[in-house]
């Protein structure tokens, strides 16, 4: 099949405008009217909906920003009555406080659509088996492909993270054809696999990869294409937009983003004004069709620049280029969102370390690995090394569960780590991605 | 008896594991004219800990801290150990029947005796037990 929705997916771009304008229209009236944090914030912009009497009118409304969803947690954000929710996703915050995403049945059924089509432009459909290899639960990844997957027919295997050699063997077993899981994650399975005598390529029938949750690059795509004889398609989405919801086609010339679900502007980050197509900036992304959580004008943080020139798959829609990093200082490691300030704020609460600290992030085989240098404070200075052991297995599981990813600390004499005025340069990233 | 006085106070150094940690550590010892009598380095993953009997550790306390380092006093006992097989054997035993359980220990053998330095979980019962046994334990001030 070519596309999932042909009668969408190709329609004329003027006729994906109108339908953008309708929607946008629509979209401002009913934040105004229902969603007390949108019409305190239009309020104090002086816009109001009659104000939206084009696309490009977009930009007289005020931004969003990840902060408020922090601020407003639990559910401030959220716009419809709880008994219309069918599921929620949670992510961890930048410190401490989590984001709460609220779904309703309608936007379970636009995010499987949305995934529907972009699987199926990435060649995938029924007769494929997938493997789900992204986390499931409070995590989007491994749910929101789920859905995906199902939608356009394919077997799923759900595997989630982890126990790679069971994983390995199922993937023979169930003769599974594609996969969803970080990049990182799949060139570690073919380690694993090798290890086990088995060889990817020659033994498994395993031809496409959608990857993502992480940073990785063309020479990513070129290693994995060559070691484990996979196409990898790159997939984007966060939490806050619903998941995981667009991916490359089949030309693997940045990911289509479905016009009549989202419009993506981008802004310079230094003038924050907007940037043509084809200009690299932030990505700000307004959900036209999303219920429980309505996105307005959202400052993902993510770098990237908008393509409109028509792509040789025929769809019309817009599509979004490779993400080159973020305005802020948010890593991902393992496919989680790890901001350093999490760090810090979950030092503060160690006696035994100092506030001072470092971040290391390598790949040890295909895995990130992230080091903490800390400072042992003077009070819980021990003469045996099975305290300091100890003190240290402490802060590696504060910060663990704290970060909701896998840390090794350090623990450095007091004073030695670098003190910063202003901008802190706390990260140093090893990773060649 | 007062275990008192056979209770040593040993500097201990918490130390990156990394080139020229111990060099001023001892640089520093020289500057004070503090003499090391005996010292040993127990190293985990990445750190380790310095400990050292010297002859002035109030004045090595001051100076260390005041180069950032953490620094702390514990309490050890030094007893004489003959130097022939089943020296260190006679000692260990005493305190292993008494149920003491030494936390770490390091040795020097000197030109006429070899000395043990302990550290263990019941100091006094350890310093009555071989006191007890007509060990020749080490008094601080013979030595501090």
């Amino acid at each position: 099949m070519r596309c999932w929705d042909p009668r969408i997916e190709e329609m004329p771009v003027a006729d994906l405008r109108k339908l953008q304008f309708k929607l946008l229209k629509t979209l401002v009236y009913r934040v105004y009217s229902f969603s007390s944090f949108y019409h305190k914030r239009m309020k104090e912009a002086g816009v109001h909906p009659d104000d939206i009497n084009s696309l490009e009118d977009i930009t007289k409304l005020p931004y969003m920003y990840k902060k408020d969803l922090r601020d407003t947690y639990p559910d401030g954000l959220i716009m419809s009555e709880q008994e219309e929710l069918v599921r929620y996703h949670v992510s961890s915050g930048t410190t401490g406080k989590p984001t709460v995403v609220g779904y309703t049945k309608n936007d379970i059924y636009n995010w499987s659509e949305s995934l529907a089509r972009a699987l199926t432009s990435a060649g995938l459909g029924r007769g494929d088996v997938m493997q789900v290899s992204y986390g499931y639960g409070l995590f989007t990844g491994g749910l929101g492909l789920h859905y995906g997957a199902e939608r356009i027919g394919a077997t799923v295997l759900p595997t989630s993270v982890g126990n790679t050699e069971r994983q390995i063997e199922l993937m023979q077993d169930l003769r599974v054809t594609a996969i969803a899981c970080t990049p990182s994650y799949l060139l570690h399975m073919g380690e694993v696999a090798e290890k086990m005598g088995v060889s990817i390529k020659n033994d498994t029938l395993l031809r496409k990869a959608i990857v993502g949750a992480e940073p990785w690059s063309e020479q990513m795509r070129l290693r994995i294409k060559e070691s484990l004889g996979v196409d990898a398609y790159d997939i984007y989405g966060t939490s806050e937009l619903s998941g995981p919801l667009f991916c490359e086609c089949e030309y693997q010339q940045g990911f289509h983003v479905w016009a009549d679900l989202i419009y993506p502007e981008i802004l310079d980050p230094d003038s924050q004004k907007p940037l043509p197509p084809g200009e690299r900036g932030e990505l700000v992304v307004t959900m036209l069709q999303k219920d429980g959580l309505p996105i307005v004008r959202y400052r993902t943080g993510d770098i990237t620049a908008i393509r409109e020139e028509p792509c040789p798959c025929g769809r019309t829609h817009p599509r979004l280029e490779r993400l080159s990093g973020r305005v802020d200082d948010m890593l991902i490691i393992r496919g989680i969102n790890v901001f350093p300030s999490q760090i810090e704020h979950a030092l503060l609460g160690i006696p035994e370390v100092a506030e001072h600290f470092m971040i290391e992030i390598d790949r040890k085989g295909a895995l990130d690995e992230m080091l903490i240098r800390v400072e042992l404070a003077k009070e819980a200075f021990s003469d045996k090394i099975s305290d300091l052991m100890r003190t240290r297995r402490h802060v590696e599981k504060v910060l663990k569960s704290s970060l909701n990813v896998q840390v090794s600390v350090e623990l450095t004499e007091p004073g030695t780590l670098p003190r910063f005025e202003g901008k802190a340069k706390r990260v140093i990233d090893k990773r060649l991605i | 008896m007062s275990c008192e006085q056979y209770m040593i106070r040993q500097i201990s150094l918490f130390s990156e594991n990394k080139p020229g940690r111990l060099a001023a550590m001892a640089k520093a010892c020289q500057e004070e004219n503090v003499n090391i009598l005996a010292f040993s380095i127990a190293e985990a993953e990445g750190f380790g800990v310095i400990r050292a009997l010297v002859d002035k550790p109030d004045a090595a306390f001051k100076k260390l801290t005041s180069m950032g380092f953490n620094v702390a006093f514990t309490h050890v006992i030094a007893v004489e150990m003959k130097d022939e097989p089943g020296g260190l054997f006679e000692i260990a035993s005493k305190l292993s029947d008494a149920g003491i359980n030494i936390e770490y220990s390091y040795a020097f053998s000197g030109k006429n005796k070899a000395i043990l330095i302990l550290r263990v979980d019941q100091v006094e019962q350890a310093i009555r037990l071989l006191h007890s046994h007509k060990f020749a334990l080490i008094a601080s001030e013979s030595i501090q």
